[in-house]
């Protein structure tokens, strides 16, 4: 195992790529750790799958160049990469047995029987399929199938990572989770590299130690779920994280107020002077409906779905989502809007300012 | 229970069935009443019963054309399904370069079964046609007429030549059919070519093969024009198949009552062959799949 | 104008799609039509439009048995799961395409379109081919085909479950705007209590195959007249644990006890089965009169903002939603917490007999 780094990398499928928008995959530097769980979250489109690709070798990239370890890949073999790869849909060899399956990649290596018939009952053992061993893979159930996948992948023990292309599209939704929650043991108890695409936001936060979000082939965050969560880089994290997304309300900033149609309302950090589009984010969980303090909104729309009431609304032009408990009372006359102080962000041309006060160390890359 | 019968769906079929009995079934027992009785001409029809039936089962000459026949669609599969294979393993994916291979692939399928006996009846000859004259100059003496083994193997070179492109076409649909993931895992699982081709190309192929095995064995099994038109059946009976032989003691010998009786038989025989073949496919599916 | 299902059932190939049953849908209402996957919500939706002949029963619109009569002469439209769109017409003509069915003069077709256009915001890509459009629009469209010829009965298969989630909270908003805006039936499915809930309307739930309860989504919610229908209206399914009740004391397995309310302590003393749902199970050491259980971590998962917690307490499998992002190790022993005045007691029939009081609705702002 080891760790894998990309140096300038960028792909683009025209031959004579000019300008950025000529790139699926914009300039991107990154490490990724060894033993680490790692997910590529965006929506369709936004080059994570290339970002795959271009990681298993299935596509030379552009420009730039992959490391495993100290080793320069770009231009190895899929096969010299030592990578294991589940695809969105089970790929599984179908005339052969469970087992066979299993060891295909070792055979296919030249292992001797001996090591291949362990290793493979092991492997069976960690992904479950010990049971199914003699059973035919044509006929199994897809999640069975994905498993097998995984297993083909795990059975080398010289496997560099495992990369995972929206595994569970064909899952039932009722085992996604138990298929999710076996991957992160695994990964816990066995410490392969791993690379899970989805553009499921519960999928990614759940299954990785970090998150990298993609929008428009660029990486625009690589932080923690909680960091995501709390202090996105770029108004596309906080917009994509939750639901609904965070809010975004058009200000201006001088050190640490915020001015809106000549209210003020008072920062946690000191921003200095921003010049540009400025945004103040703040997520429906951390707007508080009230009667008297603070700014004056028109409600449009309460919805209850039971856990929680949704509550659209409209300050000054622009429209904002609240997110208020089970037991909250909505009263007719709470016509006011409070912001908590800690959850606010304050974002330049799409991307969010470090304040002075505390450095949150991922923060802000403009 | 207000469940509801819609009795007038069987209105429905009506105009299937009466089509049906005039094109199959009407014809049909036609020939089945020949095969009962005996002529003279002039429509004097007696009843002989199963004699036809007994007679022709103890004729070697039906047992000699029967086997022949078997023979000639065995060597045709043994050569033209691997040879699909590979040809359609060997066209291009995608582009300009799969279209115009698609096209010249359908080229043999498109030309009429005597002009294909002729072409090949000119080509062979051993005087004015291409190959014959070639052969005979490089010192190979070869003459479909008058050698058994060459008019054989003339024959089953005009088959394969006419009908690989059929098999070639249909594997080509089931290999585009297979979503390039199967071929990322194997490079991945460092398959050789050799086992792409068993565990996955094949396996996805395996339904259009099939129905390959099936259309050629029951086209191969009726082949009537083409060697008719170059050879006639000979030399001598040598490449007399079923229904050479059949139209020979029809028309040839105009003894209708063994025609029909005849026909019948090879129709069962084929009928047989195709329903076995049928469901031990359709059992090694389902077996394959419950395991 | 309404739609009755009398006695209506299905059977196919020797299974049991649809029991017999009986269904009122009135005019102008949404219909959500909640279960898990094959529970028999498209089943029932196609014996609604009459693509499906019901094996027994009887199928009205207003008075008049429309059991027999073809798809083609009743007045429905449909949206299905895939995005079905002409792929050769522009969006413009996709939409006009049931008008001109209905031989509608030109100016006529141009206003409706233009107006299903501004209502689904598809206005900028009238002149663009569905395969153009993102998945999202593509279905803007289909939805805009089935609205715009102005029909009795609107059915919508899972409309959403093809979509990212970010459009399908996109769309979510706009589907009561389009239903209030038609005056038509609206029959939706889904898989998602939370969808059924933001809907609004009615929900009927499903299950193998049997509506077990049809009413107004909230009360639906609120007040499941069984098991079976607690579990398909909670996401995650709702949690279960057998309890004893004691006068006002209710015993659970691990020996445990705590107070009920007044209210509860009146129903006759026995074996109960005790549900509540996920994100009533708490990781703060509870206010005043939760109870406290030691439970052991099996799996986190994380959303956009909440954790769920799957927990083994009392011999019994819970799933737990915990506001914010936790960080908690799995395999480790949890306090966790519940509150008594949210328990639901169902009897040993799996009857509701008592649910948690809730305060009248306020939301008329």
């Amino acid at each position: 195992m080891a760790s894998i780094a990309l140096e300038n990398l960028a792909h683009s499928y025209l031959p004579n790529p000019g300008g950025n928008n000529d790139f699926a995959l914009k300039e991107v530097n990154h490490i990724w750790e060894d033993g680490r769980a790692y997910a590529l979250l965006g929506p369709s489109g936004c080059g994570k799958t290339t970002l795959l690709n271009v990681i298993s070798g299935l596509l030379t990239p552009t420009s730039g160049r992959i490391l495993f370890g100290d080793k320069d890949v770009t231009a190895s073999s899929t096969a010299e990469r030592n990578i294991a790869q589940v695809f969105q849909f089970p790929v599984v060899y179908d005339t052969m047995t469970v087992g066979k399956n299993l060891a295909f990649p070792l055979r296919n290596r030249g292992m001797e029987a001996g090591y291949v018939s362990e290793r493979v009952q092991r492997i069976a053992q960690m992904i479950g399929l010990e049971a199914d061993l003699h059973k035919k893979a044509r006929g199994l159930t897809s999640d069975l199938k994905q498993k097998i996948s995984l297993g083909r992948g795990m059975v080398r023990d010289d496997v560099n990572a495992i990369l995972f292309d929206e595994p569970l599209t064909v899952i039932d939704p009722h085992l996604k989770w138990e298929l999710r929650t076996q991957l992160k043991s695994l990964h816990r108890e066995f410490g392969h590299t791993m690379i899970y695409v989805t553009h499921d936001q519960t999928e990614a936060l759940t299954f990785a130690e970090k998150v990298v979000v993609m929008h428009e082939g660029r990486v625009v965050q690589i932080g923690t779920p909680k960091e995501l969560f709390e202090t996105p880089a770029h108004v596309f994290v906080g917009y994509f994280i939750g639901s609904p997304g965070m809010n975004f309300i058009p200000v201006s900033v001088t050190g640490n107020k915020a001015h809106i149609n000549g209210n003020t309302i008072h920062l946690h950090h000191d921003y200095g002077n921003p010049q540009g589009d400025i945004l103040l984010g703040i997520r429906p969980e951390f707007v508080r409906l009230s009667k008297s303090d603070g700014l004056p909104v028109q409600i449009n729309r309460i919805q209850d779905v039971g856990r929680h009431k949704f509550i659209n609304a409209t300050l000054f032009d622009t429209e904002i989502n609240i997110s208020a408990d089970e037991g909250f009372e909505i009263e007719s006359d709470m016509v006011k809007i409070t912001f908590d102080p800690a959850n606010m962000g304050i974002f330049c041309d799409d991307w969010r300012l470090n304040g002075k006060a505390i450095d949150h160390g991922n923060g802000g890359t403009v | 229970m207000e469940k509801t019968v819609n009795q007038r769906a069987w209105l429905l079929v009506l105009p299937v069935l009466v089509l049906v009995a005039f094109s199959s079934i009407i014809p049909m027992m036609t020939v089945v009443n020949y095969s009962f009785q005996d002529s003279f001409g002039e429509n004097i029809f007696f009843w002989v019963g199963l004699e036809w039936y007994q007679e022709l089962l103890r004729s070697e000459r039906l047992w000699d054309a029967l086997g022949r026949q078997l023979l000639f669609s065995f060597i045709i599969l043994m050569i033209e399904i691997p040879l699909g294979i590979l040809v359609a393993l060997s066209m291009p994916k995608k582009g300009l370069s799969a279209s115009v291979c698609l096209v010249l692939m359908s080229l043999p399928l498109l030309i009429p079964y005597n002009v294909v006996g002729t072409i090949w009846q000119v080509f062979g000859r051993a005087d004015i046609g291409l190959l014959g004259r070639t052969l005979s100059d490089l010192g190979i003496s070869y003459n479909y007429s008058q050698n058994a083994f060459d008019a054989w193997v003339t024959v089953i070179i005009m088959d394969v030549w006419h009908w690989t492109s059929l098999v070639a076409l249909l594997a080509y649909a089931g290999l585009s059919s297979i979503p390039k993931a199967y071929y990322q895992a194997a490079m991945i699982d460092q398959a050789s070519r050799w086992n792409v081709f068993r565990y996955i190309e094949l396996p996805k192929m395996r339904g259009v093969l099939m129905i390959a095995i099936l259309l050629r064995f029951m086209d191969s099994f009726m082949i009537y024009t083409e060697p008719f038109v170059l050879t006639g059946g000979g030399p001598g009976n040598a490449t007399t198949f079923l229904s050479i032989d059949l139209v020979k003691m029809a028309l040839g010998q105009f003894d209708l009552g063994p025609a029909a009786a005849f026909s019948l038989m090879y129709f069962l025989v084929i009928l047989l062959i195709s329903y076995v073949f049928y469901t031990v496919m359709i059992t090694i599916d389902k077996d394959e799949a419950k395991q | 104008m309404s739609l009755r299902l009398h006695g209506v059932s299905k059977i196919s190939s020797g299974e049991t799609h649809i029991y017999p049953t009986d269904l009122e849908l009135q005019k102008g209402t949404m219909n959500v039509l909640l279960g898990p996957t094959s529970s028999g919500k498209t089943s029932l939706m196609r014996l609604m439009a009459g693509l499906d002949k019901p094996d027994t029963g009887k199928v009205f619109w207003e008075s008049e048995d429309v059991t027999k009569k073809r798809v083609q002469d009743r007045d429905i439209a449909m949206v299905y799961q895939q995005f079905v769109n002409y792929p050769s017409m522009t969006v413009y003509d996709n939409i006009a395409s049931p008008l001109k069915l209905q031989k509608k003069s030109a100016a006529e077709i141009d206003a409706k379109v233009q107006e299903m256009a501004e209502l689904l915001k598809l206005t900028s890509i009238l002149d663009s081919k569905p395969n153009e459009i993102s998945g999202g629009q593509q279905q803007r469209c289909a939805m805009a085909r089935a609205l715009a010829k102005d029909v009795g009965l609107v059915l919508m298969d899972e409309p959403l479950a093809n979509l990212d989630y970010k459009l399908r909270e996109e769309l979510r908003l706009e589907i009561p705007r389009l239903f209030e805006a038609s005056g038509s039936i609206f029959v939706y499915a889904t898989t998602e209590p939370e969808e059924a809930l933001l809907l609004g309307g009615n929900t009927a739930t499903l299950w193998n195959g049997r509506v077990t309860q049809y009413g107004k989504a909230m009360d639906v919610y609120r007040n499941p007249v069984d098991e079976t229908t607690a579990r398909v209206y909670s996401d995650p399914p709702m949690n279960f644990v057998s309890v004893r009740k004691d006068g006002a004391v209710v015993h659970f397995p691990n020996g445990q006890s705590t107070k009920l309310n007044d209210d509860l302590a009146r129903l006759p003393n026995g074996e109960y089965r005790a549900g509540f749902r996920a994100h009533h199970l708490e990781m703060s050491d509870g206010q005043s009169g939760a109870i406290e259980f030691t439970a052991k971590l099996i799996v986190t998962e994380l959303t956009g903002s909440d954790t769920y917690i799957h927990v083994n307490a009392m011999d019994e499998r819970w799933i737990g939603l915990i506001p914010g992002l936790q960080t908690v190790e799995v395999g480790q022993v949890l306090k966790i917490s519940l509150n008594p005045k949210n328990i639901f007691f169902f009897d040993k029939d799996e009857q509701l007999v008592a649910s948690p009081n809730h305060e009248p609705e306020k939301s008329g702002v």
